[in-house]
C-alpha cells in the first residue's frame, strides 16, 4: 500500500498507478490520490474544518475552492455539528470519517483506504460502508484492505486474498463464495456418532473447533441425515458460506502473527 | 541534492496557524525573559560589575538575551516539537501522502524554526529599547539575523531529532550543547577571560559564539571585519546543517 501511495521505495519489479511511474512521477500521482491511512493522523492542532482547509493547502488547492470542497465534505460526511471543535472532542467514527473527508479534498481519481473501519462500533461502521458505497455509486475507485470479510463482501467488486504476502485467489466476492465454499454451510456439534454418519455418508468436513463444517451445495439432506442421527442431542445449523469461510478455508485456522 | 519547491510553504504555513492558534502563551517568553535577565543580571548583578571592556553591564548582556532567546525557541522548535508532530502526531506522515514531499516537510519545519527565533527576536526588541540598552537604528538588523541565526540552531536541532530514539534522549543535546553554550559564548563574560584553549573552541564548535558576537556588533552599533568572519561561519554551518538534517531525516522517514 504504501508503495503504491509513493510514499516507501518500490522493493522490486515495476509499479505504475494512474499509468505514471511510481519512481519518477511522486508529486503527479500524489495529486491524484486519496489516501485514508489506518493510523489516525489528523492534526490535533486545528478544528475539524481547519484540518480540511490546511491539508486542501498541502494540495495547492486555492482558499476559495478549498472553502467550499470542506464545507460539501462535512456536510457529506455528516460532520457539520462539529466543524469547529478540535479533533480530541471527535469520537473514533468521526475521526474516521473526517479523515475519509480530507482524503476527498483534491477530488482524488482513486481513494485508497488502509482498514477504514477499523476498531469502530457496528453504528459508525455501517455509516462509514455507506458512504463508501456512495462515492463507489458516483463512479470512484476504491482501493481498500481489510480484515473485516464482511466489510470485503459488502463493498468490493473484485477482490483479492492475500496471505503471507501472496496473492491466493482473485475474483468478485460471490464467485470466490462459490468457488472456495459452496454455496451452504451445515454446522453441527463434534461427536463421535456425528462423525461415524459423515464418514459412512462419504461427505467431506472440516474441524473448526468443537464445530464441524461442512461444505455443500446440498445443504438440507445433509442436515436431514445429521438431524437423524443426532436426535436432538447436538444442534444442527445450515447457514450461506460467507468470505470470512473462504478466507479461513484458504489461510488455515492456526494464528498468523 | 534535496527536492525542495514552493511547496515548503504548505508546511511553513501550518506551524504558522498553529501558533496564532496559541498565540497568548507564545507571546509571554519574549516579553518576560528579557525583563527578568535584566533585572537580575543586568541591574542586580550588574551593579557589582561597573562596566565590560567600558560597556556598562546591561548594555553588554543585551545582544546575548536577544541569542539566547533565538537560540532556544528555534532549537527547541526543531527538536521537542518537531518530534511531536513527527513521533506522536503523525503529522509528517500526513503530509507525505500529499504531493508534498520529505524534503519539503523538513525544510519547512527548519525555516518555521528560524521564523520563531526572528518573532521572539523582534517582540524583545521594544523591551531592550524601553530599558535603553539597545543603540538604534542599527538594532532593526537583529530581527533579519535572527532568521539566519534561527535556521542555524534549526538545521542543528532537526539533525538531533533525526537520529534520537525518543524524545527523552533529547535531553542530551539540551544539556550539554545548549546549556554549556548559554554560559560559555561570550554571553555573560567576555570570551577571553577563558583559556585560551577553550577560546579557540568556542570559536569552532559553539555557534552561539558568532551569533552573540555579531549581535553585540548590531547593538552597539560597532562593527569589525571579524564580524565578516562570524557571518562566514554562519553562512556555511548553517548550509551544512540544513542539508544534513534533510539526509538524516529522509533515512529515518523512508521506509
Amino acid at each position: 500500500m504504501k508503495m503504491i501511495q509513493c510514499v516507501s521505495p518500490k522493493t522490486g519489479g515495476t509499479l505504475e498507478v494512474l499509468g505514471m511511474d511510481v519512481e519518477t512521477h511522486q508529486r503527479e500521482i500524489k495529486s491524484h490520490l486519496g489516501v485514508v491511512p489506518q493510523e489516525t493522523n489528523l492534526d490535533p492542532d486545528f478544528s475539524t474544518y481547519r484540518n480540511l482547509l490546511v491539508y486542501a493547502r498541502y494540495f495547492g488547492i486555492p482558499q476559495r475552492e478549498a472553502e467550499k470542497r470542506a464545507e460539501e465534505l462535512l456536510a457529506f460526511m455528516q460532520l457539520e455539528e462539529k466543524r469547529d471543535v478540535l479533533i480530541d472532542k471527535l469520537s473514533g467514527g468521526m475521526k474516521r470519517r473526517l479523515i475519509i473527508a480530507r482524503a476527498l479534498i483534491n477530488t482524488p481519481e482513486l481513494l485508497i483506504l488502509d482498514e477504514p473501519t477499523i476498531g469502530l462500533d457496528p453504528q459508525a461502521r455501517h455509516l462509514i460502508w455507506e458512504k463508501l458505497r456512495s462515492l463507489q455509486a458516483e463512479g470512484n475507485t476504491l482501493v481498500l484492505t481489510t480484515h473485516y470479510l464482511e466489510e470485503a463482501e459488502r463493498l468490493c467488486d473484485r477482490l483479492v486474498i492475500m496471505d503471507h504476502g501472496k496473492i491466493l485467489v482473485e475474483g468478485t466476492p460471490a464467485d470466490l463464495i462459490r468457488e472456495h465454499a459452496g454455496s451452504d454451510i451445515v454446522e453441527v456439534e463434534r461427536t463421535p456418532k456425528v462423525i461415524a454418519r459423515l464418514d459412512e455418508l462419504g461427505v467431506n468436513y472440516d474441524l473448526a473447533g468443537d464445530v464441524l463444517q461442512i461444505f455443500t451445495d446440498r445443504p438440507h439432506d445433509v442436515a436431514r441425515e445429521l438431524l437423524e442421527v443426532c436426535r436432538h442431542e447436538a444442534a444442527v445449523t445450515v447457514r450461506p458460506a460467507t468470505l470470512e469461510d473462504v478466507f479461513l478455508r484458504l489461510t488455515g485456522r492456526s494464528l498468523r502473527e | 541534492m534535496v527536492d525542495i519547491t514552493g511547496r515548503v510553504q504548505s508546511v511553513w504555513r501550518r506551524n504558522w496557524d498553529a501558533f496564532l492558534r496559541t498565540y497568548r502563551v507564545n507571546f509571554i517568553p519574549p516579553f518576560v525573559e528579557p525583563v527578568l535577565y535584566l533585572l537580575a543580571l543586568g541591574f542586580g548583578l550588574g551593579t557589582y560589575i561597573e562596566s565590560v571592556d567600558g560597556i556598562p553591564y546591561p548594555v553588554f548582556i543585551a545582544p546575548a538575551l536577544v541569542s539566547i532567546s533565538v537560540m532556544y525557541s528555534s532549537f527547541f522548535e526543531c527538536t521537542y516539537s518537531s518530534f511531536v508532530r513527527m513521533y506522536y502526531q503523525k503529522t509528517f506522515d500526513a503530509i507525505i501522502a500529499t504531493p508534498v514531499s520529505i524534503d519539503e516537510v523538513i525544510a519547512g519545519e527548519m525555516l518555521w524554526g528560524a521564523t520563531r527565533g526572528m518573532i521572539y527576536a523582534a517582540l524583545m526588541l521594544p523591551v531592550l529599547l524601553l530599558f535603553g540598552v539597545v543603540a538604534m537604528p542599527s538594532s532593526l538588523l537583529l530581527i533579519p539575523f535572527a532568521y539566519l541565526a534561527g535556521l542555524l540552531f534549526a538545521g542543528i536541532a532537526m539533525c538531533f531529532t533525526a537520529i534520537t530514539p525518543s524524545i527523552d534522549a533529547l535531553n542530551y543535546p539540551s544539556f550539554l550543547f545548549i546549556t554549556p553554550m548559554f554560559l560559555f559564548s561570550g554571553t555573560f563574560f567576555p570570551l577571553d577571560l577563558l583559556p585560551q584553549p577553550i577560546q579557540y573552541f568556542a570559536l569552532a564548535a559553539l555557534p552561539l559564539t558568532h551569533v552573540v558576537a555579531i549581535n553585540r556588533a548590531i547593538t552597539l552599533s560597532a562593527f569589525s571585519p571579524t564580524n565578516l568572519l562570524n557571518l562566514a561561519w554562519i553562512a556555511v554551518a548553517t548550509i551544512f546543517f540544513f542539508v544534513l538534517a534533510i539526509r538524516l531525516m529522509r533515512r529515518r522517514l523512508i521506509v
